[in-house]
């Protein structure tokens, strides 16, 4: 930062946030000044998203600063930033599909004739006035429903142009776009940026980066980190300074022999989601399928036991090959999916712990289609034991147990079927540090018994400290298969942002 | 930038000239068509039954046919209001109740009141009770069908202590009154001027007022109406005191036209609304219909009623002819909605590039 640059039109200082216990924001400092496209750019969960909620007024913060052409300001709700001329463009366009392009720039702001009537004619040349500046073949008078992401980002950043918004921070504006589409979309930033407007450009892309921004801001567990001019950094640094970060948790990796091949996927493609992903997991074996949020992982998973029916590809277990689309032919074929999503996907969670654990058992343990209260219990009673599982009561609602306890249920659930191939998705999310060591310790303790587990994990420690073998996904192509010896930080990092491309 | 991704996505045809206007008449036909298609529906209704029975087509037979779709088409135009912001009111039929009971109370113990007052009166009583479901519904955060299904049966509970038992008969009415349900003003019935009116003004401010463009935003897309700063509590608040209002002027419109009122007046008129709506094209998740759309949905539920009366068929399958016929506006406008967003991507995706 030089002592003669501008005013910054806006800035953060030492911002902080919480949510619960949760400390999504520690230190949030960020200056943007006019004319300046500045990168933020940092691993999941670095704070980014929560950054940009602070400046567009969605949420507020616990503490700190933020100016306004240096002063001090508060905003209360998102209009709030929109009157300071701060326009936010979400990954997820905000528009109204049942509504013309035109209306969905003005809404609430409609030029009026006489009466505090619409003038829907000043409204259509006002709006395709904006489209034609900004370079785009778009119908003002068209509805919304069926624009592509890349137009309907145009439209966002018509509706921010509309209120001479000097202020556009656009979160991954890229990651649904084509080649041309993005470069149309920088051809607009470059413009918008030489009448003098600030943007702050969120992207996973670091090629984008070094392409449109003059300074990067680096986000690393809730802190900004680092601020410099790209022109001053490599990629090499900028990854370093994404992940900069010791290994501190302790893995109980435990050595396991490789068995036979249990799982082979091959060229399994979801079309637009995931193209040609081929890999095997063999017994006693911990593969991580690592990557960015949106890289296609959880798709894959969920792909492969059945629940998103692929485009093409086959998936194979035990040597059996496995009809697409059915999850319960995956199940019997020893298949166990932990998702994502446990509140939601994994557990009933006004049911018991028993109920829950017993859900994949429902057949074995009825007799005559009724369910046998006593085996349903001792099967729970024996899993939540191996498990080590914290509970007062079978009987209690899982709702009522941590999240680490949660999800032992979850996987309790699944050993319970006795699968051959384990898949689970973000095993530790959300879960405190010590039961995470627990579930670390459970999953290699499994592996070393013969399972062969498939894990989609967005933390590095984790991924590094658990796998024998490490798959990196970036936009729906596996973009390396590293070794364990192989497999550190910064070629992971590489690999996920698309800086690495396997060879062939 | 050389990521796989984009080397797989395969490079579209050169774009024609802006294809923006066929895309919009496109659109438009289609929303046009939605309304077109109901008026069709109607003639063909009334011609084929005419051929049957040729009394259905006679002058007087058309006038009832207007008169008895009016007090539906009022209750429709408040009820599409609700609809647009993804919300329903189911109430309005008890409503209609509480207000005709009060008009005819009123009249006959006060029979020199003047009319408007009595219209005015019916209409606050039904904006109030709007008022209740929509402070239910924006701050209790409660789910618009519980809280109307709730104040249906409280406000018919009410009405049924009121009456206690009770009816007002058209004897103890005054004529005047009483020939607001009945005569016309230049051949056109009383009761269906009061509902053009109603339909052209809500009509043309949900048209023209930014406040009725953003019933339209609500319904389409919650999250980005709060993000545009769109007041939505406010908005929802006022679609159901408008909902709740409309019922209460149909209730008075109802005790004029009937005469005799007991505390069951409109019982089953919620869903007759509805239907109406649904039919006339208002989506039920909101953001898109007209209340042109459900007016004309009224008149089309209420001639197949009369149709099928007047053709002597099974009261059974008048109902089943009714839900069919929702079923199958459902349908339809499932259909277009697909066919149509099918072709603007295609249209887009072309243009791309």
């Amino acid at each position: 930062m030089t002592p003669d640059a501008p005013t910054p039109i806006l800035e953060l200082r030492d911002a902080v946030k919480s949510y619960g216990a949760v400390r999504a924001l520690r230190r949030g400092t960020i200056a943007l000044r006019p004319g300046e496209v500045r990168a933020l750019v940092g691993e999941n969960g670095a704070g980014k998203s929560t950054l940009v909620k602070l400046l567009a007024g969605v949420i507020r913060r616990d503490g700190g600063e933020m100016l306004v052409d240096g002063e001090v300001v508060d905003f209360h709700a998102p209009p709030d930033a929109r009157a300071a001329g701060i326009a936010v463009i979400y990954q997820e366009p905000t528009l109204f599909p049942d509504l013309s392009v035109a209306e969905n720039v003005v809404m609430g702001r409609h030029p009026l004739k006489g009466g505090r009537r619409i003038d829907r004619t000043a409204m259509h040349e006002e709006v395709q006035g904006l489209l034609d500046r900004l370079g785009v073949r778009l119908d003002a008078e068209r509805p919304v429903r069926g624009l592509s992401i890349a137009d309907q980002q145009i439209v966002e950043i018509a509706k921010a142009l509309s209120f001479d918004a000097r202020v556009l921070i656009m979160d991954e504006p890229t990651a649904a776009l084509s080649g041309p589409e993005v470069e149309r979309l920088f051809g607009v930033v470059g413009a918008l940026r030489d009448r003098g407007a600030a943007i702050l450009f969120i992207s996973h892309r670091l090629e984008e980066v070094f392409a449109i921004c003059s300074t990067v801001t680096v986000m690393r567990d809730g802190e900004v980190v680092h601020d410099a001019d790209t022109a001053d950094l490599t990629t090499d640094e900028l990854v370093r300074r994404m992940v900069g970060r010791e290994l501190t948790a302790l893995f109980p990796k435990l050595d396991s022999e490789p068995g036979p091949t249990v799982l082979r996927v091959e060229r399994l493609t979801r079309e637009g989601v995931f193209t040609d992903v081929s890999f095997e997991v063999r017994a006693g074996e911990i593969v991580a399928l690592a990557g960015l949020v949106g890289a296609g992982r959880s798709e894959v998973a969920r792909a492969i036991f059945g629940i998103d029916k692929p485009d093409g590809g086959t998936v194979d277990v035990a040597g059996e090959r496995l009809a697409p689309g059915r999850p319960l032919a995956a199940m019997r074929a020893g298949i166990g999916f932990v998702p994502e999503d446990r509140r939601q996907q994994g557990l009933v969670m006004d049911h018991s712990i028993q109920r829950n654990v017993t859900l994949t058992r429902l057949k074995a343990l009825a007799r005559f289609g009724l369910l046998r209260t006593p085996s349903e219990r001792s099967l729970a009673a024996e899993w939540s034991k191996r498990l080590q599982l914290k509970y007062h009561r079978l009987d209690d609602p899982v709702g009522f147990l941590s999240g680490g306890n949660q999800q032992k249920v979850v996987l309790a659930k699944w050993l319970a079927t006795h699968p051959k191939v384990l898949m689970v998705d973000e095993p530790t999310r959300g879960i405190d540090v010590g039961t995470k060591a627990e579930v670390h310790r459970l999953l290699s303790e499994l592996a070393q018994k013969g399972l062969a587990v498939l894990m989609v994990s967005s933390e590095l420690p984790e991924v590094l400290g658990m796998a024998d073998r490490v798959l990196v996904m970036h936009e729906g192509r596996i973009t390396a298969e590293l070794s364990r010896e192989e497999a550190d930080e910064e070629s992971v990092m590489r690999a996920a942002t698309g800086q690495l491309e396997l060879a062939a | 930038m050389n990521t796989p991704a984009e080397s797989a996505v395969a490079t579209p045809a050169p774009a024609p000239a802006r294809g923006g206007g066929r895309a919009r008449r496109m659109t438009e036909l289609a929303f046009r068509v939605r309304e077109l298609g109901i008026v069709l529906a109607l003639g063909l209704l009334i011609l084929v039954t005419g051929i049957l029975e040729p009394r259905f087509v006679g002058a007087g037979s058309l006038r009832n046919l207007a008169l008895n779709a009016s007090i539906i088409a009022i209750l429709a135009v408040g009820q599409t209001l609700v609809i647009l912001t993804r919300n329903i009111d189911i109430s309005v039929g008890s409503i209609l109740g509480l207000a005709a009971f009060m008009a005819g109370t009123l009249l006959s113990n006060n029979p020199d009141l003047p009319i408007p007052l009595v219209i005015v009166l019916g209409m606050a009583l039904g904006g109030a009770c709007g008022m209740l479901n929509g402070v239910l519904v924006t701050y209790g955060r409660v789910p618009a069908l519980v809280v109307t299904l709730g104040t249906l049966y409280i406000f018919r509970g009410i009405a049924f202590l009121w009456t206690d038992g009770r009816q007002v008969n058209a004897e103890t009415l005054p004529d005047r009154f009483l020939n607001l349900g009945t005569s016309s003003i230049v051949g056109i019935p009383i009761l269906v001027l009061f509902a053009f009116v109603v339909v052209l003004v809500v009509g043309q401010c949900l048209r023209d007022l930014r406040a009725g463009r953003e019933f339209y935003a609500i319904g389409s897309n919650p999250e980005a109406a709060r993000l545009a700063g769109v007041r939505s509590d406010r908005r929802v608040n006022t679609a159901f005191v408008v909902s709740g209002a409309l019922a209460g002027l149909g209730g008075v419109l109802f005790t004029a036209r009937f005469g005799t009122v007991d505390a069951t007046a409109g019982t089953g008129y919620e869903l007759t609304v509805v239907a109406a709506a649904v039919v006339g094209g208002v989506a039920v998740f909101g953001g898109s219909g007209s209340v042109y759309g459900a007016a004309l949905g009224a008149l089309l539920l209420g001639s197949i009623t009369s149709a099928l009366i007047v053709l002597r068929v099974d009261a059974f399958w008048q109902m089943a002819a009714i839900g069919g016929l929702l079923l199958l506006a459902i349908a339809i406008d499932r259909f277009v909605g697909l066919r149509l967003e099918a072709a603007l991507r295609q249209r887009s995706s072309r243009r791309a590039g």
